[in-house]
């Protein structure tokens, strides 16, 4: 029987089957258990498929497992939190054990996030746990996104995964919001209120959608039990799906792995998932959890007893979303003043409606870059080695130039901060980062182009001739010239593998007819790779060794 | 002996005679002290703002001008009362250091009797708001009350934890961490710079004393959260976790793929 489960699961080596006859009684129960579980759910198949993938080993490939990790405390938090929480706008008086605010009249939303916080054992930790590991969830994909957007991790036939976590990204956002909004104090309802304001700019059908969603006129009496709804039960079902589809399409498509000697797109070399990388996983996730739970437990997050209750008159100075949010708010703040339009009577804030184009626009330009690139370079290759972001200048000066533009309207976000903190005219930042919306992007563009320029051309010249020794040699005939250590083959290997597009040819097509799309498509692909450092080729570094 | 005293030269009225001389001379020398006491008060006083004078036209009068009337440089002081004195001064506010967008709060350069002599100076030149009575500025009241009076008027520029927040062209509404609370009634009652009076009308001392309350709380009581990174909010919030928690793991990660050499 023991033998028969040994050979299915193929755990056991042939060589270890005389010692069956010696095992203990805890050994037969294992075997028996493992028996028992792999004729039920054939975990050994699973065992054999999924045990073995290796997994590549470098710091940032592991970012995407911080915001995997990080969900899962916010999950974990967050149950314990349901069990208090109270999501009803139903007015109340509080009478909890914090003194400012005994007495005052508050939503029992308010008043039960006032009871998590000081009345029940432990509830101001996890609360605090839940907002900072969300913090970290949202931060860790955007860290991901950027590694995998910048060594191009995304191309085929891995951009269904960038759109995957892309959507994630967006559902983590709208998961934050609604969380935000929840505990119905000052500053949750303040965003709110400027979400209300966003959609009744909206012409015609705005004034509808805000009296739908608030239940009448804003704040109403509705909207936190829907924002409950939505946070504790459809967003996250969707999220934690979605999540699953990622990390299998990972499981699927294999890990991207950096150039290397051995390494190829056709395989990958790293540590497999049983035992060392599970282990490693496992530990790291305890780690992920243990930061979290130090800083909650040491650093104050979202104080609601100094916000106190929402009420629509009083705004605070240094109102702001949590950071994820805070590019659109950024951007709501850069508008000028006074660009309205009255149309018959009837006025176009386009001061709210510039928002609400370009934010859509810029996400959707970071959704559908890889197709876009892919569109130029016309490469229908798997790509399973991942780029160095100087060997992709143009991807690269792209991504600078997208981060900048986002980091602006971040920025902007806290321009009152940014002018007390350092003693300036809030006026003058705000003209500044205007400023700097528009040419900080081009700056960022151009300036990262020249760097990955120069980057290459130094790899060129190491590949070629070596590194600078420093050693200068005096020749017979008095010249000087400084020795250069020749690189070993493996870390040329590093320098010189990398994919080197070059600007497509307009061709005519099989009527003899060249499609509009055809030049558009010829003038991007020359936009993309006109300029460009070429990889060291076989002959030239032949030709280099003979010297 | 005791019956031959009694017969001897004193007589039994001598010693009611004796408690009334001995009351009188105490009386009369109390009274005399008492209204010398008086008299020096009112003197002192009168040196105080007389001393007052002499330091306001030795630091102040180069621009708000002698006899206080103001100047082009700075407006006319005759009716900011004591109080306005006492909050400019008394907070370093108060010579300014040099011209700017408002005058910030610096170093106090006057001892405090010094400010207390030029508030009575400025005082005498017509009616103002008064130093507050002491008890306004213990801390204790209604500490909910006074939280919710200070979210409704103080917050919008001063932040709902009294972080202290930006206002136009360079002005700023300041911090009120550990501020003294004669400085807060007198803020309010005069309005300093750019802030708003509120006057007793608009809210009571007794409310007054309330809100000072409440910023004593704050003082007295650190966040229950731990650390409270300045008390801005979710952008200190968001830098916090960029950078030392993100930063954190992210060293974490290095660590754990570093190859050993």
């Amino acid at each position: 029987m023991t033998v028969t489960v040994s050979d299915t699961t193929g755990t056991n080596r042939p060589g270890t089957e005389p010692a069956v006859a010696e095992v203990g009684r805890g050994m037969r129960f294992t075997n028996w258990a493992a028996g028992y579980v792999d004729e039920r759910f054939k975990l050994s198949g699973w065992v054999r498929d999924y045990g073995r993938k290796i997994f590549p080993d470098h710091w940032s490939f592991m970012l995407g497992e911080v915001a995997l990790y990080s969900l899962i405390v916010v999950l974990l938090s967050g149950t314990f939190l349901t069990f208090f929480f109270q999501a009803s706008m139903v007015e109340t008086h509080y009478d909890g054990s914090y003194v400012p605010l005994k007495g005052i009249q508050m939503s029992a939303a308010m008043a039960s996030t006032l009871d998590i916080s000081f009345d029940i054992r432990g509830g101001l930790l996890v609360r605090q746990i839940h907002h900072w590991a969300a913090l970290l969830f949202v931060a860790s994909i955007g860290l991901h996104m950027l590694r995998v957007f910048f060594t191009g991790a995304f191309r085929k036939p891995r951009e269904i995964n960038w759109l995957l976590g892309f959507t994630l990204f967006i559902l983590a956002m709208a998961e934050g919001f609604t969380g935000y909004s929840l505990p119905d104090d000052l500053l949750s309802g303040n965003g709110l209120r400027i979400i209300d304001g966003m959609v009744k700019g909206v012409p015609v059908i705005g004034t509808w959608i805000s009296y739908l969603l608030f239940g009448g006129e804003f704040p109403g009496t509705t909207v936190i039990g829907m924002f409950y709804s939505l946070h504790i039960l459809l967003l996250p079902a969707i999220l934690v799906a979605i999540v699953g589809v990622h990390v299998i399409m990972v499981f699927v498509n294999k890990h991207t792995q950096y150039a290397g000697p051995g390494r190829s797109n056709d395989n990958v070399v790293g540590v497999p998932v049983m035992p060392v990388f599970a282990a490693k996983a496992g530990g790291f996730f305890f780690i992920v959890f243990g930061v979290i739970v130090l800083v909650a437990a040491t650093v104050t997050i979202n104080p609601i007893w100094n916000y106190g209750p929402y009420d629509p008159s009083p705004v605070s100075a240094g109102t702001q979303p949590d950071w994820y949010i805070g590019f659109a708010d950024g951007m709501l703040r850069l508008i000028p003043p006074g660009w309205e339009l009255e149309i018959l009577g009837f006025t176009l804030s386009l001061n709210i409606l510039v928002p609400l184009l370009v934010l859509p626009l810029f996400l959707a330009l970071v959704a559908f870059y890889p197709f876009f690139e892919a569109w130029v370079t016309g490469d229908k290759r798997h790509h399973n080695i991942a780029d160095r972001p100087r060997n992709a200048p143009m991807r690269t000066a792209i991504g600078a130039a997208g981060v900048t533009f986002y980091a602006v309207m971040w920025a902007a976000a806290s321009s009152d901060l940014i002018a007390t903190h350092f003693k300036l005219a809030v006026e003058g930042v705000t003209l500044a980062l205007q400023i700097l919306l528009i040419a900080g992007p081009i700056i960022a563009f151009f300036v990262t182009r020249r760097i990955c320029f120069a980057l290459q051309k130094k790899d060129r010249e190491i590949a070629l001739h070596g590194y600078e020794s420093g050693r200068i040699v005096r020749l017979p005939g008095g010249q000087y010239v400084e020795v250069h250590q020749p690189l070993s083959d493996y870390e040329r290997w590093r320098l010189v593998s990398y994919t080197d597009y070059q600007p497509l040819m307009v061709r005519p097509d099989k009527h003899g007819r060249i499609s509009v799309a055809q030049r558009v498509r010829a003038a991007a692909s020359r936009l993309f790779f006109e300029d460009r450092i070429a990889p060291v080729t076989k002959t030239e570094l032949e030709s280099q060794s003979h010297h | 002996m005791p019956r031959s005293r009694r017969t001897g030269r004193r007589s039994p009225l001598a010693s009611v005679a004796l408690l009334v001389i001995g009351l009188l001379t105490t009386g009369g020398a109390y009274a005399l002290v008492t209204s010398s006491a008086t008299a020096s008060t009112t003197s002192a006083s009168a040196t105080t703002a007389e001393e007052g004078e002499k330091l306001f036209m030795a630091n102040c009068a180069s621009c708000h001008g002698i006899g206080a009337v103001g100047t082009t440089d700075a407006p006319s002081l005759v009716g900011v009362g004591a109080a306005a004195v006492d909050f400019q001064v008394g907070t370093g506010r108060m010579p300014m250091a040099a011209s700017g967008p408002q005058a910030e709060a610096k170093p106090v350069q006057f001892t405090d009797e010094q400010v207390k002599a030029l508030a009575a100076y400025v005082a005498t030149l017509g009616e103002g708001p008064a130093i507050p009575a002491d008890e306004f500025l213990t801390g204790e009241g209604d500490v909910a009350l006074g939280a919710e009076l200070f979210r409704i008027n103080c917050a919008m520029c001063h932040n709902v934890a009294g972080a202290g927040g930006a206002l136009t062209e360079g002005k700023f509404a300041p911090d009120l961490k550990d501020v003294d609370p004669a400085h807060v009634y007198e803020a309010m009652v005069t309005g300093p710079q750019n802030m708003p009076v509120f006057n007793d009308l608009n809210i009571t001392p007794e409310e007054k004393a309330d809100i000072i309350a409440y910023l004593e709380y704050l003082n007295d009581h650190p966040s229950p959260g731990g650390l409270d990174l300045g008390g801005l909010g979710p952008v200190s919030e968001g830098l916090f976790v960029w950078i030392f928690a993100l930063g954190a793991i992210v060293a974490v990660t290095v660590w754990l793929t570093a190859k050993s050499n």
